[in-house]
């Protein structure tokens, strides 16, 4: 179970911002996501995913209490 | 020292303090960001800022320490807010303590610039009649694109 952040305006699009989701992988959890939010813009263009707070490509495993953040374009400060 | 929060903060006690850290700093440059309003009063009410609980922090963290490698300085305070600001107030404050103005003139401006460009907050602006999020400038990653062909 990997402990997911979405940021910005994914938040609104989900209704929710903090969820406990399983998945084993980074595909998995997007699948689970677009499954919940249909049409989510979780494109890997333009979504970045960290975990545990460090930049995360490509479609990696995730462990168990993992922490895992969605973060569409930022505004800036 | 960098710190995110939802709280208000004191831009003039920030400043006193950071003038107060130590006599071998021969200059300190600071700068305060303010939520803007409309110059009409219309639409904006409210400005949202979004950030990681734990990401943003470590990112703009990792912002000072590339300034502190850059130019020999003595103190980087950054204080950002995130959640709700109104129009007028101080949404964030950075100052560079240094013993030379010149870095500290140039640290204040490359720790903005990083601000603007590739700090992880998401900012809303909540209106009477709509709420928009906002997306990143064009302009702003120009002029923070300056610095890399400064590296």
């Amino acid at each position: 179970m990997a402990r997911v952040t979405l940021l910005g305006r994914l938040a609104d699009a989900a209704g929710w911002r903090e969820r406990t989701i399983d998945a084993g992988t980074i595909a998995g959890l997007r699948a689970a996501l677009t499954t919940d939010v249909p049409g989510l813009a979780l494109d890997a263009d333009t979504v970045v995913v960290i975990v545990n707070d460090v930049v995360t490509r490509g479609n990696v495993a995730i462990e168990p209490d993992d922490e895992v953040g969605f973060m569409p374009p930022m505004s800036g400060g | 020292m960098v710190v995110v929060d939802e709280h208000a903060f004191e831009p003039g006690a920030m400043l006193t303090a950071l003038c107060a850290g130590g006599s071998d700093s021969g200059g300190v440059v600071s700068f305060v960001g303010l939520c803007r309003g409309e110059p009409d009063g219309a639409n904006v009410s409210t400005l949202i800022l979004d950030a990681h609980p734990t990401y943003t922090v470590k990112a703009i963290a990792d912002m000072e320490g590339e300034a502190r490698r850059r130019w020999p300085l003595h103190d980087v305070v950054i204080r950002h807010r995130h959640g709700r600001v109104l129009p007028g107030e101080a949404i964030v404050f950075v100052g560079v303590a240094a013993r030379h103005r010149r870095a500290a003139f140039e640290a204040a401006d490359y720790l903005m610039d990083q601000l603007k460009t590739r700090a992880p907050f998401w900012k809303k602006e909540e209106g009477k009649a709509r709420s928009v999020w906002l997306d990143p400038k064009p302009e702003e990653q120009e002029r923070a694109m300056r610095w890399e062909l400064q590296a």
